[in-house]
């Protein structure tokens, strides 16, 4: 880790949106801006992902990558314990779980970390 | 030029609404900026869940005059004049389960409003419990979803695509009343009228597709479900600007919202609502096309104005989908509220409490115990963040219970434990709410599109 690298949560650099569909949520991971994209593409990869949500009984994980928008899109199989028909949790949509995802940790450069964040306050 | 057809250049589509429970009011501020452009305008609203059909086939079974959309007047009454002025048409999926009912209760409208010799097109076909036999349908291969086995159909509705918007609209009409259809199709069929696109011009279709799909959940693009404070932040969230998207005729779309309003639409509000309900961003399908947003690009072009193009289309899936509802029993939920000095103390005991007693009174059906204010919506129904977790001691808990059963009886008795905590469980417990509620089971099969009839009633004063 070079000195200039930190350790930050997801929020920090990316924003998501959640949706579902019966018991598959897709969760987008966008960048704030563009160079940050290779960072998620090589540290927010499906088993990373798998992990972060094996308490919710996750049978499989897709990733999909859209360079041109600097977005993932994760595609999560059996995380929501039934859906919206199903499920005792009271977001059966899952639709808070965008920030679930936001709260796991990357490790960036300082200097994106802040120039996410000038970003962010830019619109 | 008189006396020739030429096709439109610039297109304009807004949005009313994304669900049915939408601000009823946010749709005026739509209409009065349409009616100041020029050219073809359209204004859509998108009302239908899944589960609210499958509700709505049940009260038109009560009712055969009910089973549409019950806000439909409410969103109607205050722009239905104002667009017939301008010229505005509207496009609608406010059928639900019973399109004709509601056309007709239109009409009535139109006429009590004083609009002179409304048109009114009713879609009819996607209740394919009307003319196809249930055991049939119980036999088609399920894509999604869990088979609903012998259980009694509630709903079978097909998603139509765009075909029967542009049929209605060539017949001249101000309104298209439609039950389901793709979402993206209430935008994609005004598209097509009015550019003339070739039913196979895919990548165009794709474009139309796009358009609607940034459209089709209201201000999930404009600012709406996006603000983070100091993260996103938006302007004026209660007086949110609804979408409306100009598409140009080679497919170009630039998304901006109604004048005077708050909200704000940028390549961040533009990029979210593309990869909502999204899966394979390569393969988006719908009736009329196979959506690829790989290459699509957006761009902030102006305040409030994002340019998005590069979607390209693929051919059709051979088959159409259709959402089949049953009953899916009921879930109960209580929950009672511990705050101040030792309020974690006290919902664990209370927690503690419910578990044994829940055991001792001999529920047999699924249960799950939440603390609220610690980790709840991101847990496991087992607790699994939580037991990893410290939390603070003192604070504000919401102890929340829910149980699930096709016994409506059985869901009571567990929500009673939670209710009898106000004597039994720890000291300090208030705000005590109790729900219990119906559920529908949902699955999806594929259906040969041959089999689908389609019907389009033009309804007159």
């Amino acid at each position: 880790m070079s000195d200039l690298s930190n350790t930050v949560a997801l929020h920090e650099v990316a924003h998501s949106r959640a949706g579902d569909k019966g018991n598959r949520a897709n969760i987008s991971l966008i960048a704030y801006v563009p160079e940050v994209f290779d960072h998620l593409c090589r540290q927010i990869t499906v088993q990373r992902v798998k992990e972060h949500f094996a308490h919710r009984g996750v049978t499989e994980v897709f990733r999909y990558e859209l360079p041109r928008l600097g977005a993932l899109n994760f595609v999560i199989d059996d995380v929501l314990e039934g859906g919206v028909n199903g499920s005792l949790n009271l977001d059966g949509h899952g639709k808070t779980l965008s920030f679930h995802l936001l709260s796991m940790r990357i490790e960036i450069p300082r200097a994106l970390s802040d120039k996410s964040k000038q970003a962010r306050s830019s619109g | 030029m008189k006396g020739f057809q030429v096709a439109a250049q610039v297109v304009y589509v807004g949005c009313g609404a994304g669900f049915a429970d939408e601000r009823p009011d946010a749709c005026i501020p739509v209409v009065k900026t349409l009616s100041g452009l020029p050219g073809p305008r359209y204004l859509i609203f998108e009302t239908l869940g899944e589960r609210t059909l499958a509700l709505a086939q049940l009260e038109r079974r009560r009712d055969p005059a009910l089973g549409y959309t019950p806000q439909m007047e409410s969103f109607l009454r205050p722009i239905l004049k104002d667009c017939r002025t301008a010229g505005i048409r509207i496009i609608a999926n406010f059928g639900a389960a019973n399109p004709m009912a509601a056309g007709l209760k239109v009409v009535a409208l139109a006429k009590e409003l004083g609009i002179a010799n409304p048109r009114v097109a009713v879609v009819q076909g996607d209740d394919l419990l009307t003319y196809i036999d249930d055991n049939v349908i119980r036999s088609w291969k399920i894509i999604e979803g869990i088979a609903l086995g012998d259980a009694e159909l509630i709903a079978a509705n097909v998603y139509l695509g765009a075909g029967p918007v542009v049929e209605a609209l060539r017949q001249n009409v101000d309104i298209v009343i439609l039950g389901r259809c793709a979402d993206s199709a209430l935008a994609l069929g005004p598209l097509l009228h009015e550019f003339g696109w070739a039913r196979d011009d895919w990548d165009h279709l794709a474009a139309g597709t796009l358009a609607g799909h940034l459209l089709e959940c209201s201000a999930h693009v404009t600012g709406g479900y996006f603000a983070d404070p100091g993260f996103k932040d938006v302007p004026d969230l209660a007086r949110i600007g609804f979408p409306i998207a100009e598409v140009s005729a080679d497919g170009s779309i630039v998304m901006t919202k109604a004048g005077n309003t708050g909200g704000r639409v940028s390549s961040r509000t533009v990029k979210e609502q593309m990869l909502y309900e999204l899966h394979d961003p390569a393969a988006y399908l719908v009736p009329d096309v196979t959506l690829d947003i790989t290459e699509v690009e957006v761009a902030e072009v102006g305040p409030d104005r994002v340019l998005v193009r590069g979607a390209r289309g693929k051919p059709q899936p051979p088959t159409l989908k259709v959402t089949l509802s049953a009953e899916g029993g009921w879930l109960g939920e209580g929950e009672i509220t511990y705050a101040g000095p030792n309020a974690l103390a006290r919902a664990e005991l209370a927690a503690d409490v419910l578990r044994t007693r829940l055991d001792l009174v001999g529920i047999q059906c699924p249960t799950r115990i939440d603390l609220i204010g610690s980790i709840s919506s991101f847990d496991s129904d087992g607790g699994t963040l939580r037991q990893r977790n410290k939390f603070p001691g003192d604070g504000e808990y919401r102890v929340r219970l829910s149980g699930k059963s096709p016994d409506r009886k059985m869901v009571e008795r567990v929500t009673n434990e939670l209710i009898g905590l106000y004597s039994t469980g720890p000291a300090g417990g208030g705000g005590v709410r109790r729900s219990v509620v119906s559920r529908v089971r949902t699955c999806s099969a594929l259906v040969e599109r041959e089999l689908v009839r389609v019907d389009i009633k033009i309804l007159e004063e």
